[in-house]
């Protein structure tokens, strides 16, 4: 029933990848609804950053297909494939330490100024700053200071604009990797709460996550991946943690594909 | 007003954040320098004679610290702006003199022979750090020598001395009693300035400098702009040397040995961080003004010559220390 579901704003289907003798993916298949968070999972080596990679564009598949919005796509870099409105916040967070956060949010995308000014590079400061305003405000994220450089905040912050920035530019899905790596406990809260509200907004988030917990509170669905392929699919509000972890293990097969 | 406010704040920020830079540490320290030796010797320092030198002597320093900070603020470094500058003179020089009739034509093509040459060298610098991936500072170690001694082949190892006298004296001219080179200078500041503050071209400088894989997801076109940088280091380096051409009336082969260091010392006392991603044009005038009032203070105080040296590389290290003492309050 679901290789058939209209719901689906991206999906992969028998993608494979070799990287010289070894296999990261045999003929997974992977989807993502419109309008949820799915958490993809997976135990190290399980191909979920290869999958990742393959969806947001960074490498190619050497076999299979991706569907966005039901159209096949084959993207060629991560430009194309955020221009086509997926975006990925790396665990590196890729921002510009010495920069401020207004300036994060639009790298590379920066407002010009209207006319002349504009077309000869003059960036728009006063309404990059109001944008980023709105931005953080809707997602509650806290800014204190617009103007400080992004390097001297906390983890948490960090975080909140890296994940403004993708958001500002995903129209479709958005990947966070291990977004609470490296955070603490409240941090993680707040990053959380972060995924829900950008789901809200209508755009479907692609968690990629260790934790079981995290998982089980913010997701409204997991893929599991065990060798190269997908092993198990769960909705989370009738699974059970036992059973997901089975799936990730190999103990049970449990929904196996 | 919730706007209102919240202006005020940023106002209060903005202040706060200059006075915190490292650049307005050096401000104080160049007035603090100028005040000194007005006090000390009121009827020869703080005078229109010495103003005027010191604004000359600062100008093509200036010129070629203004390309500096664009490769600094990319954590990157250009030690063949001195080379450069003495194979464009020398090229702009040959040029002209080729020319024969000392006209305008001849300057105005002297000049365009001056800037193309040091925008080859500089494309070539860009080129291998972008594209080659070697180290800035291998890259300018090896197009210092290149520039060096093709300027030797060149000119076989003879400055030239043909100079139009109308450059010449264009070089030693004032309007409203300012030397014109000073002039010419601070013009091409004050447009640097703006780009780097103001357009994309400058927030990109920064980006690359402070991650250069972070801009480069963020759709930046990285090598284009580590070449565009690199060859703005060789403009301005061209237009020092038709200005040193200008003033000097010859090429000065065997005056620019120092230069490089010259310049990357004024960029890092103006507070630009040799780490990258950090950095400001206002910061570099004024780390060109400070060994320049040094060294005529010395002289006019009678401290012997020899010790504007030391007392610069106590200023440098000062510089340094201040941007790094601020990194770890930061990071803390």
């Amino acid at each position: 029933m679901f290789d058939s579901d209209t719901r689906e704003v991206l999906s992969a289907r028998a993608v494979r990848k070799s990287f010289g003798n070894v296999e990261a993916l045999r003929g997974a298949d992977f989807d993502v609804h419109i309008g949820e968070v799915v958490a993809l999972m997976g135990d190290n080596g399980a191909g979920k950053t290869t999958l990742v990679k393959i969806l947001s564009g960074v490498i190619s598949p050497d076999s299979g297909t991706v569907r966005l919005e039901g159209s096949p796509v084959e993207f060629s870099s991560p430009i194309e494939a955020r221009n086509a409105g997926i975006e990925t916040v790396y665990q590196d967070l890729s921002l510009a330490d010495t920069l401020d956060p207004v300036a994060n949010l639009f790298l590379g995308r920066e407002i010009r100024r209207s006319g002349l000014l504009g077309r000869i590079g003059f960036v728009d400061d006063a309404a990059m700053r109001r944008e980023a305003q709105v931005t953080f405000d809707a997602l509650n994220v806290t800014v204190k200071a617009l103007r400080d450089e992004v390097g001297t905040m906390s983890g948490g912050q960090r975080q909140g604009v890296a994940v403004c920035r993708a958001v500002t530019w995903a129209k479709h899905v958005l990947f966070l990797d291990e977004p609470t790596a490296a955070l603490g406990v409240r941090q993680t809260q707040n990053v959380l709460d972060l995924i829900r509200r950008v789901r809200d907004r209508g755009v479907s988030v692609v968690l990629i996550s260790h934790s079981i917990p995290e998982v089980m509170a913010v997701a409204d669905r997991v893929e599991v991946l065990r060798l190269g392929q997908r092993v198990g699919r769960f909705v989370v509000s009738t699974s059970s943690a036992e059973e997901i972890v089975g799936a990730i293990t190999g103990a049970t097969d449990l929904g196996a594909a | 007003m919730k706007s209102d406010s919240s202006d005020d704040r940023s106002v209060t920020a903005a202040v706060r954040s200059w006075i915190a830079k490292p650049t307005t540490t050096m401000l104080l320290i160049l007035i603090g320098l100028v005040v000194a030796f007005s006090i000390l010797e009121p009827s020869a320092f703080p005078t229109v004679l010495n103003l005027r030198g010191t604004l000359s002597d600062a100008a093509i320093l200036l010129v070629l610290a203004v390309g500096a900070t664009f490769v600094i603020i990319t954590a990157g470094i250009d030690l063949s702006v001195g080379s450069i500058l003495v194979f464009s003179s020398v090229v702009s020089a040959k040029v002209m003199e080729w020319f024969g009739n000392a006209g305008i034509d001849a300057i105005v093509v002297g000049l365009l022979a001056a800037v193309a040459a040091g925008c080859g060298w500089g494309l070539v610098n860009g080129i291998l750090v972008a594209k080659a991936k070697i180290p800035p500072f291998v890259v300018t170690l090896g197009t210092l020598g290149a520039a060096y001694g093709l300027s030797l082949v060149v000119s076989g190892g003879l400055d030239v001395r043909s100079v139009p006298k109308g450059l010449n004296e264009f070089g030693n001219d004032r309007v409203a009693g300012v030397p014109v080179i000073a002039i010419v200078a601070g013009l091409i500041t004050v447009v640097a300035g703006v780009v780097l503050a103001l357009t994309v071209f400058g927030r990109w400088t920064y980006a690359i400098g402070s991650n250069s894989e972070s801009a480069r997801r963020a759709g930046i076109a990285v090598d284009r702009q580590f070449i565009a940088v690199y060859t703005i280091a060789g403009l301005t380096a061209g237009i020092g040397a038709y200005l040193s051409l200008a003033r000097f009336g010859t090429t000065t082969i065997a005056g620019n040995t120092t230069t490089n260091l010259q310049v990357i010392t004024a960029v890092v006392i103006g507070g630009t961080s040799l780490f990258g991603g950090k950095g400001w044009m206002l910061g570099t005038a004024i780390g060109v003004f400070i060994p320049i009032v040094i060294a005529k203070g010395f002289i006019i105080v009678g401290v012997g010559p020899y010790w504007q040296f030391a007392a610069v590389g106590v200023v440098l290290i000062l510089a340094v220390f201040v941007d790094q003492r601020r990194r770890l309050r930061a990071a803390g």
